[in-house]
């Protein structure tokens, strides 16, 4: 950090001074320390702004320094602010022009003279897909969790869980590569067995092609989410304190028993949330869907037949085409998309903040 | 067999009159097993409804009842839902192990194809639909650019930010940072590329460029760094609150200044933890293809200039090549693929061994 | 409803590592047995393995023989669940379940035994927190989170979920170390008041109180660490903290241990 020796030494000096330097507010600690530091010139002390202080010019540093971290830190507060302020300064104009209404119109031609969009079956589509694919995931995830946490020795368990963490690692765009190219094939022949034999559910009904479908999109959507909440509930299982699982057995409580009422209950404000994280990144996975999904408009429930849509997979999609408008048009449902993911992830986190609270207390 | 029980037999508090509990024995559940995968076979068979994968789905879900059945008559119904659900524990592992296993095969299978020397040296440049050459040079180069100008960015101010969370901050404004430091890890990447579109292709971008939109791997490296911000904070603040407190009071002990103290004895306390979660980000930014898509603009060509002209990365060109209609454009995805996720997982096994490595407290 | 348990040749590991060697006792019924010694000598894991809490850690393992009414605990067709039902257990920190109210915690033996019925388990509770002297603090808050309570009472919210199923023998293991003195002699009196109904192993570290609440006493040791922990002497209390017949009993119960 640029520190000479003498000036260290100097610091070590000022050691007669220090029973203040533990008082709280930051600026205590470099009062009794002011004179090291003195040496070198005050830069920005006009960020902190502390004109009542005696001896001003000795804060230069510690003033500067926790202005500087302060801007860091309101950074993260203007980034969230201008995502939403300039997405909503470029879909304005394409919302003002498009032509029909814009959350119920079943289609996309932003680009023509008379543009036409609507988000309606993009969220839809979101929603299905995202709604699908946690059905199937978390179940297993859980599974896989407690099978992690609880079941496997200890050591294949962490062994196994540092191959999860790995498996979360692994970009969207594999995960999209070999849905497309392999995944598809056992999907395609489960969808045609799924319509021979329960053709009569309008889920799975229709006359094909089959494979390029919501199911499909949803698999691999859970597949990728998998170990993500694999992941983040297996450390809320091994959270869960031994004296409470101990507690349960000494009932004489089964293995099972004892994971239903000391694990489980323990652990559900961390399930729910980290079920919420996937669900966040189910709704904004864009290029797995991109190119798994048929990319259909309009709203159907039928599953397996080729078809289905996302807002982010969409944009994907409609970019390279797009012109001026349509830019807008896909903007505009970025923010759309931005908005429900903002609530699912407030709500997420939400249920985290109480449930530190609420450990804390019963600590 | 013993007497003293009766005195409270009313009471159905379930104390054992015995120790000993009936049990199944040793090959009940492999002979269940197989009982099952018999009668799933004749009836999947015999209906001609489907074939081996049908049966032992339907193998599975007998095993489950016939368990569960054979477990409830002979050691009652608290050992029998914990078998069962101890295998349905157990299925689930399998089941998300065989599609898991499949993306691995297939990524090393169908990526060693083009993995030769070519594949790294050249770009797409002048290549043809016909051509079965080219590669992804540029690609890698666009990568290594973007993620390392993000990472330029991030570090300083997610580092900072860190500090002031948990070293200055205090009240409403730090807890305000804190929220949506978390909030904004969900934040799809997709969305954090439509905002570095909006705001620094289309509106901050013309005024560098006679007014027309520019394009360029700089474009990509900031909505990289939107990405990367909330996971560099996060893992930060975890480690400098990791770092013990008689340290810090040590330092001011010596009169040491609290700006001095963060930078010369908290920071480097911290640094190994702070290095991985840099790293876990990078990884993660590596592999992001929709921000890049949308403001990067792709291109065939070598361009190491980040701030001028369309750039490629590693995700995008997997994209690209899957949706390309050359026949030996897989290969080449497949192959980026590999190079890929080789990169993504060594960062994140690094940064996850040098946690290991360097666990403060706990 | 209380037991007799007998330990012979007993020897317990964690891995490799051999915590207790031989222990041979027997403990009759309805009395109070205090295992003392010092840290590290192995009467907690003894205490653990009576019930077979001891084999929930990865690796650990018991030899030898130990049986509760002639029926033995470590038999092959032995439900280690009936084991635990039989032989309850209160531990060193309390620790109810912190999910759960007062009268859930309570009941939550019961419960995994399959018990449903309101009345039944009204009835239990009320008088499983009575027995431990707990009811009239809590009757009115019953539906109250089990960790809004002081350490005290929490420690006694566990005895009484230990009680509520009735098992034959209560294990307790260093029950009040985490407590304050008054809380302390709450639960020593509530010991001595148990002692009617069941069969009481406790392991202290306070001499003091297990000679306050013990009829008999063991004492284990240790020659040095790494070493197992061995039953050194096991006689009625009175003859321990008065006239030990081993000089390391003596050394320990006099304050002069190394």
């Amino acid at each position: 950090m640029g520190e000479t020796p003498h000036r260290s030494a100097d610091a070590g000096t000022g050691g007669t001074r220090v029973t203040q330097s533990h008082e709280w507010p930051a600026g205590a600690s470099a009062r009794v320390a002011e004179a090291p530091v003195s040496t070198r010139t005050p830069g920005g002390s006009g960020l902190g702004g502390g004109g009542a202080l005696p001896r001003a010019r000795k804060f230069g540093a510690e003033r500067a320094f926790r202005g500087l971290s302060m801007a860091a830190g309101a950074a993260v507060l203007v980034i969230i602010a201008a995502i939403a302020i300039f997405l909503i300064a470029k879909a304005v104009p394409a919302l003002r022009a498009d032509t029909e209404n814009f959350w119920t119109y079943e289609g996309w031609s932003p680009n023509e003279t008379e543009p036409k969009f609507g988000i309606g079956t993009l969220a839809f589509g979101t929603v299905l897909s995202s709604a699908l694919a946690l059905l199937i995931a978390v179940p297993v995830a859980l599974g896989i969790a407690l099978y992690l946490s609880h079941y496997a020795p200890r050591r294949v368990g962490t062994a196994l869980g540092f191959l999860i963490d790995l498996l979360a690692a692994v970009p969207s765009v594999v995960f999209g590569l070999w849905g497309r190219d392999v995944f598809i094939n056992p999907v395609r022949d489960f969808s045609v067995w799924l319509n021979t034999y329960f053709g009569w559910l309008p889920i799975f009904g229709g006359d094909g092609p089959f494979g390029r479908s919501i199911l499909l999109g949803a698999l691999v959507l859970a597949i990728m989410v998998l170990p993500i909440i694999t992941s983040l509930s297996r450390e809320v299982f091994l959270q869960t304190p031994t004296a409470n699982e101990e507690a349960a057995l000494a009932l004489g409580a089964t293995r099972w028993e004892m994971i239903r009422t000391a694990v489980l209950p323990y652990g559900r404000p961390g399930i729910i949330a980290a079920v919420m994280l996937g669900l966040g990144r189910a709704l904004g996975e864009t290029i797995a869907l991109a190119m798994t999904l048929g990319i259909t408009f309009g709203i159907s429930f039928n599953l397996i037949q080729n078809g289905g849509n996302t807002i982010a997979a969409n944009i994907a999609n409609a970019f390279g085409e797009a012109n001026e408008t349509g830019r807008g048009a896909l903007i505009a449902s970025g923010l759309v998309l931005f908005a429900i993911t903002l609530i699912v992830n407030i709500t997420a986190r939400a249920i985290i903040y109480r449930r530190r609270e609420f450990t804390e207390s019963a600590a | 067999m013993t007497t003293t029980v009766t005195t409270h037999r009313p009471r159905p508090a379930a104390q054992p009159d015995s120790l000993r509990a009936k049990r199944l024995p040793r090959y009940a559940a492999p002979a269940i097993a197989l009982a099952a995968l018999l009668v799933a076979a004749a009836v999947v068979y015999g209906t001609g409804i489907g074939g081996a994968v049908l049966v032992v789905v339907v193998g599975a879900l007998l095993y489950l009842v016939g368990l569960f059945a054979a477990a409830n008559a002979v050691e009652g119904r608290r050992s029998a839902r914990n078998r069962t659900w101890s295998a349905l524990i157990h299925s689930a592992f399998v089941l998300a192990v065989l599609p898991l296993a499949s993306v691995v095969w297939t990524l090393l299978s169908n990526g060693v194809d083009r993995l030769d020397g070519n594949f790294f040296l050249t770009s797409m440049n002048n290549i043809g639909a016909r051509d079965p050459e080219g590669g992804a040079y540029h690609a890698i180069v666009g990568t290594l650019e973007q993620v390392g100008i993000a990472t330029l960015i991030t570090v300083p101010l997610g580092v900072l930010c860190a500090i002031y969370v948990v070293e200055y901050g205090r009240g409403r404004f730090a807890f305000a940072i804190r929220f949506f430091v978390d909030v904004m890890t969900g934040i799809p990447s997709i969305v954090a590329g439509l905002f570095v579109l909006a705001f620094w292709v289309l509106i901050v971008s013309p005024w560098f460029n006679d007014g027309r939109p520019s394009f360029s791997g700089f474009a990509a490296a900031l909505a990289l760094s939107v990405l990367m911000l909330p996971t560099v904070v996060r893992s930060t603040e975890e480690m400098l609150r990791l770092v013990p407190a008689p340290l810090r009071e040590g330092a001011y002990a010596l009169g040491v200044p609290k700006w001095k103290t963060i930078l010369r004895v908290v920071l480097p306390t911290a640094l190994p933890g702070i290095v991985t979660g840099v790293m876990l980000a990078i990884a993660r930014a590596a592999g992001e293809t929709a921000p890049v898509l949308l403001v990067a603009g792709g291109g065939a060509a070598i361009n190491f200039n980040a701030f001028e002209n369309n750039q490629s990365s590693l995700a995008l060109f997997v994209y690209q090549q899957a949706g390309d209609a050359s026949r030996y454009a897989p290969a080449r995805a497949w192959t980026a693929a590999l190079t890929l996720v080789a990169l993504v997982l060594v960062l994140t096994i690094a940064a996850k061994l040098l946690a290991r490595r360097n666990r403060l407290g706990r | 409803m209380a037991k007799r348990i007998e330990a012979s040749n007993v020897t317990a590991y964690y891995g490799a590592f051999k915590a207790i060697e031989n222990i041979n006792l027997t403990v009759e019924p309805k009395t109070v047995t205090a295992l003392i010694g010092p840290s590290g000598c192995g009467k907690s894991t003894f205490l653990r393995s009576i019930n077979r809490m001891h084999e929930v850690l990865p690796g650990a393992r018991v030899e030898g023989s130990l049986t509760i009414d002639d029926q033995d605990i470590y038999d092959r067709d032995v439900d280690v669940t009936a084991v635990r039902r039989m032989i309850g257990m209160v531990f060193q920190r309390p620790n109810p379940f912190p999910t759960m109210s007062i009268y859930e915690n309570v009941v939550a033996g019961l419960r995994l035994n399959g018990v449903r019925k309101k009345s039944i388990l009204d009835e239990a509770a009320e008088k499983a927190l009575r027995s431990a002297n707990l009811w009239d603090e809590v009757k009115d808050r019953l539906g109250k989170p089990g960790a809004g309570l002081s350490g005290g009472q929490q420690q006694r919210l566990c005895i009484a979920r230990t009680i509520a199923v009735e098992p034959q023998v209560v294990l307790m293991d260093e029950p009040c170390s985490a407590l304050d003195p008054i809380s302390t002699l709450a639960i020593e009196d509530l010991i001595f008041q148990l002692k009617d109904k069941f069969t009481i192993i406790i392991v202290t570290h306070n001499m003091q109180q297990a000679a306050r609440v013990s009829d008999r006493t063991a004492f284990f040791s240790i020659d040095k660490t790494g070493e197992p922990g061995r039953l050194i002497e096991y006689d009625s209390t009175q003859k321990i903290f008065s006239n030990p017949s081993q000089k390391k009993t003596e050394d320990y119960i006099t304050g002069r241990f190394g």
